[in-house]
């Protein structure tokens, strides 16, 4: 939305705003609003021209300034906001629903207090047309986890865990300093400044083996940045390598699943893309499991490795009926 | 939108609410500041067209008629009670729950529309502080570029247009959908509705959509019909059957630590003079189960059952065959 249709919605709501805290300070005002303190003074200026038809003095909205702080003397009318349209009760309620169904978010009877009142409040404007549900499936284990990182949190402790990492196919201990707990497409994840790594990392709670809360305070250094989550979780980064893979139908899930890049569309349903892999063992096992659903094109290395694992792997099994 | 435009919007705005007279046209033309620049009457009416179109977008509830039936004209006013947003009063906790859910989306049109929830809640007087870190931050994102017109074909309640690939059997086709609502389950979007080639309800995957979202015919045609709760149909389109069965493989000391989390050893056991230890494993989706054991290569043997030790040979087979076949 351009700021030029915002400006409206917000002349809308800002006699209201101000009627409901008198002598409230301008740049308060204008972070409530999103906008500049100048621009504030600039809506506040074109609202002082207007009023109701007659336009004398007594017509016309009346604002009060003193010092950076500002009063409305008269609202002309307009002493409340415009009601929730369709799409706001939605974006709102739909939201608010969403976080009862996230484990640990919000506390669930605030959450359906707040959805009562808005819902009272909007009258006719219902939610319609978009439903969600996070669906985050937590086993007993993930629950005991996060409440402790969800503790940690609270008193601002670091935590000692056991995470595997699914790149590396590995469980090792890690002393972390957490930041904030994410729930991002359907899994929960711990956001910490991991000391072994020397960076900001996030964790996913299901992958949390033991945790413990440490003594010490949890301290990640200033620099430490928290992650944008708006273009997904995956980092691209110069040193990942890059193949080349023809998806058959039935492996096509891939490229929904993983950020990919889409290169063609083949006959028969067959997908050509693009995929960045920071460790080739682990791509290997991703493409073991595929088994006949994909072909690697390149990089040859990687085809081989594929291949050679494969066969060594039936060459094991062969064994069982050797083996007592 | 002009300093001129904005000023007449807000003074027309007022004026309506403040009437309880239906105002005609030129009536609001001749008392509302900002019209009287209009230099003809062609230009009034074009001006005022689309500051009403304005207003309706906005929400506000824009009535058409006459007070007496002996009047002359039709003209305009803002019923007060229908314009404003009833009275609320948030506790700490629950302005605390709103300014999360506000945070919930990443999305244009939702973060839009959020916002402008948000803003009208404070107007009204609620203290929402969005500086307050959230222990725990949902994200609910959309990127799919099918998202927003389809959430505008549901708001509008017309028909949809597009092209699906179905994956597996590969099928790419046009299909038509009465849609009924957009739906986020576990991190991916759907569009529920009745598909008008299968005459029944459908759900679809929107990543799966190929090309453009179109709309078409007459809008508010369109409805969810009420027994048809939308996360309960896409939910049981897509929910996996819950088929437990227990596995036992061999795996070689010290590797397949994916596997090893969530088994328990039961044994040991040397194979192919390897040392490893006998694990058993609850599996609950076997045919995904069958790859994520595949991939471990060597390091994992299945034991039994059976019909799963044919499938990780299965795969692997098409593995050493799949990419000597291709080159």
């Amino acid at each position: 939305m351009s700021s030029s249709q915002e400006r409206l919605p917000r002349l809308l709501a800002l006699v209201p705003y101000l009627i409901a805290r008198p002598g409230i300070r301008i740049d308060e005002a204008a972070a409530d609003f999103g906008v500049t303190a100048r621009q504030l003074r600039k809506d506040l200026e074109l609202l002082w021209m207007c009023g109701l038809p007659g336009y004398g003095p007594g017509d016309l909205i009346d604002l009060s300034f003193e010092g950076d702080t500002i009063t409305v003397t008269f609202d002309a009318g307009m002493s409340r906001p415009l009601r929730l349209t369709g799409a706001e009760a939605t974006a709102l309620l739909v939201a608010l629903r969403t976080l009862l169904d996230a484990p640990g978010v919000a506390d669930a009877d605030a959450v359906r207090r707040a959805v009562a009142k808005i819902e009272a409040a909007a009258g006719q404007a219902q939610p319609a047309g978009v439903a969600v549900a996070l669906g985050v499936r937590e086993g007993a284990r993930t629950a005991r986890s996060r409440q402790v990182v969800q503790a940690a949190l609270t008193a601002g402790r670091a935590l000692r865990m056991t995470y595997y990492t699914a790149s590396r196919d590995q469980v090792a201990e890690r002393t972390v300093d957490p930041m904030r707990m994410l729930i991002v497409e359907g899994r929960s994840y711990l956001e910490a400044w991991c000391r072994r790594a020397e960076a900001v990392r996030l964790f996913r709670l299901d992958r949390i083996d033991e945790v413990t809360e440490l003594d010490e305070p949890a301290v990640p250094p200033p620099y430490a940045e928290r992650t944008d989550t708006t273009a997904g979780l995956f980092r691209e980064r110069p040193d990942h390598e890059v193949a080349q893979l023809v998806l058959e139908p039935d492996a096509r899930w891939v490229s929904e699943y993983y950020p990919v890049e889409r290169l063609t569309e083949l006959d028969g349903g067959r997908l050509r893309i693009r995929m960045r892999y920071a460790d080739q063992s682990w791509m290997v096992r991703l493409l073991l499991g595929l088994g006949g659903d994909v072909t690697v094109e390149e990089p040859a290395v990687l085809a081989e490795s594929l291949r050679e694992r494969a066969r060594r792997a039936l060459a094991r099994a062969g064994q069982l009926t050797v083996a007592p | 939108m002009s300093v001129a435009r904005a000023e007449r919007l807000v003074n027309l705005v007022l004026c309506l609410l403040s009437t309880r007279q239906y105002l005609p046209a030129e009536r609001i033309r001749a008392i509302v500041a900002g019209y009287t620049d209009a230099p003809t009457d062609e230009a009034f009416y074009r001006m005022f067209e689309r500051d009403k179109n304005e207003l309706r977008d906005l929400g506000i509830p824009l009535e058409f008629g006459r007070t007496r039936a002996v009047d002359a004209e039709d003209g305009y006013r803002i019923a007060r009670r229908d314009y404003e947003l009833g009275d609320i009063d948030l506790e700490p906790d629950e302005a605390a729950a709103v300014a999360l859910a506000v945070r919930l989306w990443d999305s244009p049109e939702l973060t839009g529309a959020a916002a402008g929830a948000l803003l009208k809640l404070r107007a009204a007087g609620v203290d929402v502080d969005q500086g307050v870190p959230a222990v725990v931050e949902p994200k609910v994102r959309t990127t799919e570029p099918a998202f927003a017109p389809l959430l505008a074909a549901v708001q509008a309640g017309r028909a949809v247009r597009f092209d699906y690939r179905r994956p597996s059997p590969a099928e790419l086709r046009t299909r038509t959908l009465e849609p009924w609502g957009v739906v986020s389950w576990r991190g991916r979007w759907y569009v529920v509705g009745h598909d008008r080639d299968r005459d029944a309800p459908r759900c679809f995957r929107l990543s799966r959509i190929v090309g453009e979202v179109t709309a078409f015919g007459p809008t508010g045609v369109v409805a969810r019909p009420p027994e048809v709760d939308l996360l309960e149909f896409v939910s049981a389109s897509t929910g996996e059957p819950p088929d437990t069965t227990t596995a036992r493989l061999w795996v070689a000391r010290q590797r397949a630590a994916g596997l090893r989390r969530r088994a328990r050893v039961v044994g040991e056991r040397t194979l192919d003079d390897v040392p490893g230890d006998v694990i058993e494993l609850d599996l609950f989706h076997p045919d995904s189960a069958a790859s994520w054991i595949a991939g471990y290569g060597e390091d994992a043997v299945v034991l039994e059952p059976e019909v799963l030790r044919k499938s990780v040979q299965e795969r692997l087979l098409a593995a050493v065959g799949g990419v000597e076949a291709r080159r």
